[in-house]
């Protein structure tokens, strides 16, 4: 299908970005790399008036990384991950999970400020954020304000974003020494949405699990850290044989429920092995 | 304000550089690249299946790198360099993978070739060796109901195995 009429305007900076969507006053939708945007415009799933170009926005690119924090401008992009030597160093979680998103040419164009703001519940790099801890900062004709990855995920495609505000760059803390990350997804082909996928963080001293950061996506509603699974792991022996003795507290984190062509305890028993391989992978 | 009335197509200027040559036009603002690329410049190499990402029937090249037709605006494109099937057809990789597509059947009803075969010149470009797997994993944005994908595998391998030397 075709999208239906709006007007497109390109802003020459980040001020006048924020300008042009607090002009349109609740009736502009910023644009990045337009990989979900457009595809629900061509889909008429939505409709708004304005289109604000913010994909050449200067302001929004680049990595950097100081003082144990690792800065990603929004518009950095998906391949960017994979290519980053700052986030391959800093952040290889990011660098494990990027491949996993869409096919190389949705990755060429599609950016992590986007991919938070959509906020799909199976889309990785949300999980991500919000296993690593990073923070988001938000710009808006108002000014800045930051916000932690785990309070920004509201619910299903909902974020604490405002209207007229703007993703401007996502910081994470380096993960420190002695603390392992690990990524694994599954879905039906690779380059799908993930049906079940575990971003996890975690601390492991002499073959013990001291303490665990875990995050699902795709069998959940939004990201956010399995408090239950987390805490039943820690002083857990790595490697697991089996993860079934923690099955309860994934039900309890995850609430799987039926879905056309997945049931509930499929999902449940997706995510506990996946639970397995990931803490598994992450032991030396 | 806040009142955004429109009234009939929105417009937009594009200046970009289309198949190495400067490209200035007006275009609707809604309409995407893939359809602007076939109906306003009737450059029809560039297909059209699914519109929303899924097929990759099309594939163009972005500064280089393959983007999806469908879910770029014509908008999106000014002050960068869009490359099609047509001006890449006399290039020497693209040639290349051509014939090879063509020796082994590669290209049987056409419809998923272009954008194949844009694919598959970006990943020749990078010059690296790769593993079958790794060669599917690249083209797996781009269906095709027909091959079955093992005539496409081979090759864009030969390629690769003659660039490699
Ligand atoms: C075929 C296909 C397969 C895909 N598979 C996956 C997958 O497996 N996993 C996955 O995670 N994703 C997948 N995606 C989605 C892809 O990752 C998108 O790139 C991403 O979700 C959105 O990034 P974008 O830059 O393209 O954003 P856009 O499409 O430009 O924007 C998406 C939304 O975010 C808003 N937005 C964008 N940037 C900002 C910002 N800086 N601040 C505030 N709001 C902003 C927009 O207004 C819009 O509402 C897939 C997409 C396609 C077409
Ligand atoms: S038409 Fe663009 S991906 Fe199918
Ligand atoms: S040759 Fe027919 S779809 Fe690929």
């Amino acid at each position: 299908m075709k999208a239906r009429n709006f007007r497109y305007v390109r802003p020459a900076s980040l001020q006048e970005a924020y300008r042009m969507l607090a002009e349109a006053g609740g009736e502009a939708v910023p644009i990045a790399g337009g990989q979900s945007l457009l595809a629900g415009l061509n889909m008429r799933l939505s409709s708004p008036k304005v289109l604000v170009d913010i994909g050449n926005l200067a302001e929004l690119t680049g990595q950097s990384y100081a003082d144990g924090m690792v800065r990603l401008g929004a518009l950095t992009r998906h391949r960017d991950l994979l290519s980053s030597a700052i986030v391959r160093a800093h952040l290889p979680l990011l660098a494990e999970a990027a491949p996993h998103i869409g096919h190389i040419a949705i990755r060429n164009r599609g950016t992590i400020g986007g991919s938070l703001a959509y906020a799909d519940p199976a889309a990785e790099l949300p999980a991500c954020a919000v296993a690593l801890g990073a923070t988001l900062v938000l710009g808006s004709a108002k000014g800045e304000r930051q916000v932690k990855a785990e309070d920004f995920f509201k619910g299903l495609f909902e974020t604490d974003l405002r209207a007229g505000e703007l993703i401007v760059e996502v910081k994470f803390p380096e993960v420190p020494t002695g603390t392992s990350t690990g990524f694994a997804e599954l879905s039906r082909r690779h380059g799908d949405f993930a049906l079940v996928g575990v971003a996890a963080l975690a601390i492991l001293r002499a073959g013990d699990i001291e303490s665990a950061r875990i995050v699902y996506f795709g069998c959940v509603d939004r990201a956010r850290v399995a408090v239950s699974v987390s805490a039943a792991l820690s002083g857990v022996a790595v490697p697991l044989e089996d993860a079934s003795p923690y099955a309860a507290a994934i039900r309890n984190d995850v609430k799987p429920d039926d879905t056309p062509g997945l049931r509930a305890d499929t999902k449940l028993h997706m995510a506990t092995v996946l639970t397995r391989r990931v803490l598994n992978s992450m032991v030396e | 304000m806040g009142d955004v009335e429109l009234i009939g197509d929105e417009e937009v200027e594009v200046v970009a550089t289309l198949n190495g040559k400067p490209l200035k036009r007006r275009a609707k603002a809604r309409q995407h690249l893939a359809d602007f690329l076939r109906q306003e410049l009737e450059l029809t190499g560039t297909h059209l299946g699914c519109e929303h990402g899924i097929c990759g029937a099309c594939t163009v090249l972005i500064d280089g790198r393959t983007a999806r037709g469908c879910l770029t605006l014509t908008a999106q494109i000014s002050g960068k360099s869009v490359e099609t099937i047509e001006g890449l057809s006399d290039n020497g990789r693209l040639a290349e993978l051509q014939q090879e597509f063509i020796a082994r059947n590669a290209a049987q009803c056409g419809f998923c070739s272009s954008g194949m075969l844009l694919t598959a010149y970006e990943l020749v470009q990078g010059g690296e060796k790769l593993s079958r797997s790794e060669i599917r994993e690249h083209i797996s944005g781009n269906m095709c109901r027909c091959t079955g994908y093992h005539a496409i595998v081979d090759a864009i391998e030969a390629v690769l195995a003659k660039g490699l030397r």
